[in-house]
C-alpha cells in the first residue's frame, strides 16, 4: 500500500468502514509510515472532536408544529400540489410541479425498494414502533438503574419470562434501566442500553409471532434491527446505532449469554 | 367514508411516526445546504411535503436517508431555481472561492485539535464554510452519522466518491483548523 491509498482508506478505517484485509493493510502501513500514522492520530482526534461537540442542531418548535398540524389535513393523492399550510411567507419552493421534482437519485431509492408482508417484518414494525414509542420524554424507563440486580427483579411477575440482565458497561454499552413494554400484544421485557447518544431497546420475550427460529438484521424506518433466539429466547435489538456497532452490542450480548449459564 | 378519514389518519400517523423522528437531522443539513434559518426551515417544510406525498410508494431501505435525500433535491432545486452554482456539482470549486480559507499546507498538530474541541462553534463555521460537495459529504458522515453506503445514496454518487470527497473534507477541515489555532494563539 502506497501513501496515497492509505490517505483515503485511513478515514474508511475510521469510520468502521473497512474489512479485515484493508484493515490489516492501513495498520500494516501506518506501523511503518511516519506521515500516515501522523494523519490517523490527527483525523482520529478531529472525529473525536467532532463526536464532543455534538453539531446536530434541534428544529424550531414552530417548524415542527407547523408540520405536524397538518398532518391529517393532506387529501389522498388527487394529482394537485396542496401545501402542507397555507403557502409560505416566500414562494422560495413554490414553483415546483408535484412530481417532476423527483429527482434521479430519489427515483433510483425507490426502484430499490423491497415490500416485504411476512410475519416477521410485521414484528420489526412493531418491535420499531415500540422503540420509537421509548423515545418519547419520559417513556424510556419504568426502572432506570444501572444495577443490574436491581432490573432483573424488576421483571418478576411482570412478564412470563426471566430476561438476562447483562452489564456491559466497561464494554461501552452502558446499562440504563428496564421497561414494561406490549409488542404485538403480548408483554415483553425492554432492557435498554445506551451507547455515546443512541439509545439501544433490547426487546426480550417468548417466541413473538413466529414459530420457527429466525436470526437477521433489517433496517426498518431508518432504525437498525436485529433478531435472534437463545436459551428459549427470542430478543431484538433495536436502535439508531450504525449497523456494525449494533452488531458489535449483538456480539456482547450473545457471547456473556453463553460461556457462563444464566447468570 | 368513515373508513376513508381512518385510513387518512392511519396513514398520517404512520408517516409522523416514520419521519418527524428524524426532523433535527433533515433541519441539521438543511442548515448546512442552505446557510440560513428561514431558507433551511422552507426547505425542511417542502422536503416533508414531498415525504408525504410519496409515502404510499415508500417501501425502505431507510427513513432518514430517504428524506435527506428528499431534502437535497430540494434545495439543488431551489439553488438551481435561483441560477446559481448548483449544489450537486461535481466539481471542486474554483480555488479563488474567497470565503473559504483553505489549502495551506497542514503544520500536524493534533494535540492543538484536541485542546479546542468543545468549542463547537468554531467547528460549525469551519464545517459551514467549506465548499460543496465536501461540505454536505461531511455533515452526513459526521453529523448526520450515515454509512457510506447511504451518503452515496443521498449524494448520488458511488461509494468510492464518498470516500474520496470525505478525506479531501476532512483534510481541507484540518488545514482550516489549523489556521484558525493559529490566528487564535
Amino acid at each position: 500500500m502506497n501513501c496515497a491509498e492509505c490517505e483515503i482508506l485511513i478515514h474508511a478505517l475510521l469510520d468502521g468502514e473497512l474489512d479485515a484485509g484493508h484493515t490489516r493493510d492501513v495498520e500494516a502501513h501506518v506501523a511503518e509510515c511516519a506521515a500516515c500514522a501522523e494523519r490517523l492520530k490527527a483525523f482520529r482526534a478531529m472525529r473525536d472532536a467532532f463526536a464532543a461537540a455534538d453539531l446536530k442542531e434541534s428544529a424550531p418548535a414552530s417548524l415542527r408544529g407547523r408540520i405536524e398540524a397538518a398532518l391529517p389535513a393532506i387529501p389522498e393523492r388527487t394529482g394537485t400540489v396542496t401545501p402542507f399550510v397555507r403557502p409560505s411567507r416566500r414562494s422560495f419552493f413554490g414553483g415546483f410541479a408535484a412530481g417532476a421534482a423527483l429527482s434521479g437519485a430519489l427515483a433510483a431509492s425507490l426502484v430499490l425498494t423491497v415490500f416485504r408482508t411476512d410475519p416477521e417484518q410485521t414484528i420489526a414494525d412493531e418491535v420499531v414502533s415500540a422503540h420509537i414509542r421509548s423515545l418519547q420524554p419520559g417513556h424510556l424507563m419504568d426502572v432506570e438503574t444501572s444495577d443490574q440486580h436491581t432490573v432483573k427483579p424488576w421483571f418478576d411477575g411482570k412478564v412470563d419470562v426471566a430476561p438476562p440482565v447483562i452489564d456491559l458497561t466497561a464494554l461501552g454499552f452502558t446499562l440504563l434501566g428496564g421497561r414494561l413494554d406490549y409488542i404485538d400484544g403480548e408483554p415483553v421485557a425492554s432492557v435498554v442500553y445506551r451507547r455515546r447518544k443512541h439509545i439501544i431497546n433490547l426487546f426480550v420475550a417468548q417466541r413473538l409471532g413466529t414459530n420457527h427460529a429466525f436470526v437477521g438484521a433489517r433496517t426498518v424506518q431508518g432504525y437498525n434491527v436485529r433478531h435472534w433466539s437463545a436459551q428459549g429466547l427470542d430478543f431484538w435489538a433495536v436502535s439508531d446505532l450504525d449497523a456494525e456497532e449494533l452488531g458489535e452490542f449483538v456480539g456482547k450480548i450473545s457471547a456473556a449469554l453463553h460461556p457462563s449459564s444464566g447468570s | 367514508m368513515a373508513g376513508y378519514a381512518d385510513a387518512e389518519h392511519d396513514r398520517a400517523r404512520r408517516f409522523r411516526d416514520a419521519a418527524l423522528p428524524h426532523l433535527d437531522d433533515v433541519f441539521t443539513l438543511a442548515r448546512y445546504l442552505m446557510r440560513n434559518a428561514a431558507d433551511a426551515e422552507d426547505a425542511v417544510q417542502e422536503c416533508y411535503l414531498r415525504a408525504l406525498r410519496h409515502f404510499d410508494s415508500y417501501r425502505g431501505p431507510a427513513m432518514k436517508p430517504w428524506l435527506l435525500t428528499i431534502l437535497r433535491n430540494v434545495c439543488n432545486a431551489e439553488f438551481a431555481r435561483r441560477g446559481r452554482q448548483t449544489v450537486a456539482s461535481d466539481d471542486p470549486p474554483e480555488s479563488g472561492a474567497e470565503d473559504v480559507p483553505l489549502w495551506q499546507e497542514p503544520q500536524a498538530s493534533p494535540e492543538a485539535m484536541l485542546v479546542r474541541q468543545h468549542d463547537s462553534e468554531t467547528m460549525r463555521k469551519l464545517v459551514a464554510a467549506l465548499p460543496q460537495p465536501f461540505r454536505e459529504i461531511l455533515v452526513l458522515r459526521e453529523i448526520n452519522d450515515l454509512s457510506y453506503q447511504d451518503i452515496a445514496q443521498v449524494a448520488g454518487v458511488p461509494v468510492g466518491t464518498v470516500m474520496s470527497r470525505l478525506a479531501r473534507a476532512r483534510s481541507m477541515l484540518r488545514a482550516a483548523w489549523n489556521v484558525a489555532e493559529g490566528a487564535a494563539s
